[in-house]
């Protein structure tokens, strides 16, 4: 057959590939569902839970599909569809497509031929490989001692899971701040991602307000989508101003 | 408590199945489009590409697993770790509806909660990519428009000043150290930056374990 980043038959691997995914998705939110009936979870717990959800990931989705677009210039429209819908992230996987495409002298012009294209893919599955390798093998003893930790002191057991949050969440914030010293040289781009964060913690706290003070319960399942649009929108006049 | 134990376990179990499947999967796609093209890789290529790039995601890939995996719950951990973007997407979505739900990463009611928001999440970004490659050709220029770029490029500072308000104002005193010690490095520390955030999500776990140990010996917490 001959060799093309875009040949049907690879959309129809990806596609077989990309349908198990699902349905690996829909069996555990169908299993956690009914054991959340068993187990007394309110039903609009659950439906909120599912709404906010799905209207949440909406914008970082589209994100994705913009990284889709971006790698499907130079790999064909397949494979980044596969790749950015199972484990891989763009910046991961142009690292892995310009990594080999070096080797072979190409530069990071678009893969015309079947070795090239078959090396790249399998740079980037090997080398994100650990996580589906050693979760199925790893998962239960870490999250065994999780459990142990909540049963033997529940009110330790709280603190830690708000640490390791915390944790993150502060990784995050210091790294938005990571370029404001270029502001000394003149340059305040680096301000960009403040004002941005800035913005949407604003939006946050508002909204939470206005959901206590009018007592408007619907609006706390949509706080984080509402909040992430608002920054997001806030990005585009303030990257005008400040670049 | 017995159907406790048996839930999990059973979470375990198919988690298991269902990620080796996928992991056999995802390896044997390469081998078909060899098969199928009748081609071989070029082996200097691969092994300068995964020179290059393994050693560096297996390490980072490791330590995640270990940070995260105790914050996602087993149901999650499943999934997160075969759709990806977990730190700009699956663990934000899980600790949200936590959160929103009252509950914690420990108790079961936490592992619930999370696996279903990690599954709606995980769900809705594989339809909205796979509708992406089908309209592909309408939503290029649309997506690509240089005046929506800001908005993209700023998806993580937008997702972490709205989660993190909500989690700071409600822990200030756990949360001090920890934002100090953060801000400090990222900003007087050059190699910090996007590309090493990644790294440094563990750190500041560990840190902030650490002191709210030793806070919680001293009863300040």
């Amino acid at each position: 057959m001959e060799f093309s980043a875009n040949h049907p038959i690879l959309f129809v691997m990806v596609g077989i590939i990309i349908a198990v995914v699902l349905a690996q998705s829909f069996y555990f939110l169908f299993r956690a569902m009914k054991r959340a009936k068993e187990i007394g979870i309110a039903k609009k717990t659950i439906s909120s839970t599912i709404t906010s959800a799905a209207i949440f990931t909406i914008a970082p989705a589209v994100a994705i599909l913009l990284g889709v677009i971006v790698l499907s210039q130079k790999l064909g429209l397949a494979v980044p569809w596969l790749r950015l819908s199972v484990i891989g992230s763009l910046s991961y996987e142009t690292i892995a497509a310009e990594n080999t495409l070096k080797a072979l002298g190409d530069g990071v012009s678009a893969i015309t031929n079947a070795p090239a294209f078959i090396s790249v893919i399998w740079v980037m599955t090997i080398s994100i490989a650990v996580g589906l390798i050693f979760v199925p093998l790893l998962t239960k003893k870490i999250q065994g001692g999780m459990i142990k930790m909540g049963t033997k002191d529940k009110k330790w057991g709280d603190i830690f899971s708000n640490a390791m949050f915390l944790g993150m969440i502060s990784a995050f914030v210091g790294y938005v701040f990571c370029d404001v010293s270029l502001a000394f040289k003149g340059d305040f781009t680096g301000l960009i991602p403040v004002c941005v964060m800035a913005a949407s913690a604003v939006a946050m706290a508002v909204i939470g307000l206005l959901a206590t003070k009018l007592k408007i319960r619907w609006l706390t399942d949509y706080a984080l989508p509402i909040s992430l649009i608002c920054g997001m929108a806030f990005a585009i006049p303030v990257t005008g101003w400040l670049s | 408590m017995k159907k406790n134990i048996s839930y999990l376990d059973s979470v375990h179990r198919d988690g298991r199945i269902w990620g080796l499947l996928i992991c056999l999967l995802l390896f044997a796609f390469p081998v078909a489009v060899s098969v199928v093209f009748k081609a071989a890789p070029d082996a200097r290529a691969l092994l300068r590409g995964l020179f290059d790039t393994a050693p560096m995601y297996w390490a980072v890939g490791f330590i995640e697993m270990f940070t995260y995996v105790p914050m996602l719950g087993a149901g999650g951990t499943y999934l997160s770790f075969v759709t990806g973007n977990i730190s700009n997407l699956k663990l934000p979505c899980a600790v949200d509806a936590m959160e929103r739900a009252n509950v914690k990463a420990t108790s079961e009611e936490g592992e619930i909660i999370s696996t279903i928001a990690i599954a709606v999440s995980s769900i809705v970004t594989t339809i909205i990519v796979i509708l992406g490659v089908i309209f592909i050709i309408p939503l290029t220029p649309l997506l690509e428009n240089p005046v929506l770029a800001p908005a993209f490029d700023m998806i993580l500072p937008a997702l972490f000043g709205a989660l993190g308000v909500v989690f700071i104002s409600k822990h200030p005193k756990l949360a001090a150290a920890p934002i100090i010690l953060m801000l400090i490095l990222f900003i007087f520390v050059p190699a910090l930056n996007e590309s090493t955030v990644g790294i440094m999500v563990p750190v500041g776990v560990i840190f902030t374990i650490i002191v709210a140990r030793i806070m919680y010996k001293k009863g300040m917490l």
